[in-house]
């Protein structure tokens, strides 16, 4: 949230005069008939995408040279908003004359490049992008039919934000290469989630297979653990020599608590590591500086020290004020 | 382009009368209306008279209490959250039941409640869209605390049975609370009749200007405020009150009332006139029976055409309505009441709203039976599925 950010609703204002014109007039719009192919010597794909109860369907007709793959004419049905429509009438008109291996790696991207007015202004806005991903998936789709493959054949990598066409892997590596922290930094790094924000975690606009919410804690938590090795989360803290139990608690309280502490002016000390009841690890901690004393030390001060204890060591871990 | 207004359930015009009324509390009356001195002085008896008209407007009596706030998202709020502070906290009520067509500050408040161990029930419309007294009669278990439900639904026009289910309320000893947005102005909103507890509503869906509401608290029945820190309101919610937005309420109440004849009778007629000439269209669905909704209000669903995709046309050509569509927004849910009325799954996004008001004219609704026809043509010749 900032500034521009307050306000909202914004939608058709952010179209660009392309993606309005052509929602008002689209040019390759209709249907293609065997006949029409017959006319042109070429061959019929009709390639349908999407399901009109998820609020997108658009169906390709193409008219295909057999003899050199490319594509004579090419034309397009929608049931769809603006966006749809105006995305799926540019994607059929950049088919034509291209070859199906050609047209098949047209992206929802290059669609909306060729939809924006200044090269450097947004054709739609974000959480209109999701809309020209169906005029890149119907293309796939009819490529398949013409190929007679299956249409998993053309997939590309595992795909975690369709709007951005950003791969898991390439959310890892972002991850690790630049230590980011928060899903922002990711969509800030990778402009995954940027756009209609499905990918960034469950309960969005569409289902997805990868979210980045849940890469994110995993690749925190691979980074975490081949850094601190001894820090590992593990039931088995409670068998671990008082030393080390000592040296993965201080590192902890450095880390995570004592920083928090300190800017309300307190401090926390380890005291003594007691074997507790059920296989419990009792530590014994002293409050310093103005935790001392401090009506919200016994209770708040303690529950957010043995959370964050328990959170990164073990859930064994119970806190004891001295 | 001259431009016609029908979509009189998210916001309306201000009425002209109403202006004028709120008009001299920016620049010459403009004292706070807690000061002693002179200018709250002269302030304070038009804000006696705006709640004299308040009161009447809704059938308040004396002892009830109607809080000036900012609007009805405030005044739901306020009564979800108050209610857990006051009473579901410490006793062993626990449980609040709405309805799945609420608003969502209704909804949602209800949401966050649940995640401090508050239960709540949304009951689903039945066949008609509606929530019949005997759903929530079934609904209340001695832990029920409070009921929640609007009088009318914002995006069919539907009006709940709200008396009916006030009664079933009062007789099983659990607070009423209903979302009266849609009502005011349009159906008669009588609390003599009708023994809710809370009621909210807000002055800009019925010719008032945006950011004032009003909070009905029958008999001052306990509820914590929201806002802390002052005494206006006697002291349940706390801030200087908009005193020109208050004068204004007040006035927009007392026209509302008086214009509720000519809602009933012309604006209706309109209304049904904009739906009969849609029902000659082929596969359209109105939602909702004729009679069971608010005058103004009509809600179709039409086959092969996308909502937002004919809304664009529509205002391409002047015309304001709007669209349930998901496309529009952060969910593909299908709305509640498109699902329970047993609409096809595909219909979920060609929901399309047109809400007249007592400024819509016969020649805008002839202008738009006319464009919305246009449309309908041009968007079924691209559709996949027409």
């Amino acid at each position: 949230m900032a500034k521009n950010d307050l306000i909202g609703g914004e939608l058709w204002e952010q179209y660009s005069n392309k993606v309005a014109d052509r929602m008002n007039n689209p040019r390759n719009f209709g249907d293609l008939t065997e006949v029409d192919a017959q006319k042109m010597g070429g061959r019929l794909v009709i390639a349908n995408e999407g399901a009109e109860s998820c609020g997108d369907t658009v169906r390709l007709f193409w008219i295909v040279d057999e003899k050199t793959d490319t594509i004579k004419k090419a034309t397009f049905k929608s049931f769809g908003c603006g966006t749809a429509i105006a995305a799926t009438d540019m994607m059929a008109e950049m088919c034509i004359g291209k070859t199906v291996d050609e047209a098949a790696k047209i992206t929802n991207l290059d669609v909306e490049h060729a939809l924006r007015d200044q090269e450097d202004k947004a054709a739609v806005p974000p959480q209109k992008m999701h809309c020209s991903v169906m005029a890149y998936e119907v293309i796939k789709r009819a490529t398949s039919i013409y190929r007679n493959v299956d249409i998993s054949t053309l997939e590309e990598a595992d795909i975690v934000c369709e709007c951005a066409r950003v791969t898991l892997q390439t959310v890892e590596d972002v991850i690790r290469i630049n230590d980011l922290k928060t899903v922002e930094e990711v969509t800030d790094y990778t402009k995954a989630g940027a756009f209609c924000k499905s990918c960034i975690q469950p309960g969005g606009h569409e289902k997805r297979k990868h979210y980045l919410v849940d890469i994110l804690a995993r690749v925190r938590a691979e980074i975490e653990r081949e850094r601190h090795p001894e820090r590992a989360l593990t039931d088995d803290f409670a068998k671990l020599s008082v030393v080390k139990q000592i040296k993965a608690i201080e590192a902890a309280l450095d880390e995570y608590i004592r920083p928090a502490l300190a800017r309300d002016g307190g401090g926390i000390e380890l005291e003594d590591v007691q074997p507790g009841e059920n296989g419990n690890v009792n530590v014994h901690l002293r409050y310093q500086g103005s935790c001392k004393g401090c009506a919200g030390s016994a209770a708040g001060t303690l529950t957010f020290v043995e959370q964050t204890l328990r959170k990164n060591l073990s859930d064994k871990i119970r806190g004891v004020v001295v | 382009m001259e431009r016609i207004y029908l979509d009189n359930n998210a916001t309306t015009i201000v009425d002209p009368a109403v202006r004028d009324a709120m008009e001299p509390f920016y620049c010459h009356m403009y004292g706070n209306p807690n000061s002693l001195h002179s200018f709250g002085i002269e302030v304070r008896p038009y804000l006696h008279r705006a709640m004299e008209q308040l009161y009447v407007g809704i059938g308040a009596s004396d002892e009830d209490d109607i809080i000036i706030n900012s609007c009805a998202t405030e005044g739901n709020n306020t009564v979800i959250l108050g209610f857990y502070f006051n009473l579901l906290k410490d006793t062993r009520k626990k449980h609040i039941i709405t309805t799945q067509l609420e608003h969502p500050c209704v909804r949602e408040s209800c949401r966050f409640l649940e995640k401090h161990g508050v239960k709540v029930t949304y009951l689903a419309p039945d066949r008609e869209g509606l929530i019949t007294a005997k759903m929530v009669e079934e609904a209340i278990t001695d832990q029920t605390a409070l009921v929640s439900a609007m009088w009318a639904n914002n995006e069919t026009g539907l009006i709940l049975p709200i008396k009916e289910i006030s009664e079933v309320c009062k007789e099983r000893g659990v607070h009423l609370h209903s979302d009266a947005v849609q009502a005011i102005g349009k159906v008669k909103v009588d609390l003599k009749e009708v023994p809710v507890d809370y009621l909210t509503f807000s002055a800009h869906k019925f010719h008032g200007p945006k950011g004032v509401g009003g909070l009905f608290i029958r008999n001052g029945a306990s509820l914590p405020p929201l806002l802390h820190g002052g005494e206006q309101m006697g002291g349940r919610r706390a801030g200087t009150v908009d005193v020109p937005g208050m004068v204004a309420m007040g006035k927009a109440m007392e026209l509302a009332n008086t214009h509720l004849p000519y809602e009933n009778t012309e604006v209706r007629r309109l209304r049904n006139k904009l739906e009969d000439a849609l029902l000659k269209i082929d596969d359209i669905l109105v939602i909702g029976k004729r009679e069971l909704r608010t005058p103004n209000t009509v809600y179709v669903s039409i086959r092969g055409v996308e909502g937002e995709a004919l809304i664009w046309d529509l205002n391409q050509n002047g015309i304001a309505a709007s669209t349930g569509s998901a496309c529009a927004s952060e969910s593909l849910e299908a709305s509640p009441i498109l699902t329970a009325i047993g609409a096809d799954k595909e219909l979920a996004h060609t929901g399309v709203r047109l809400s007249l008001s007592r400024f819509t004219t016969e020649q805008e609704i002839d202008y738009t039976i006319y464009v919305i026809s246009k449309a309908i043509t041009r968007l079924r010749g691209l559709s996949t599925s027409y």
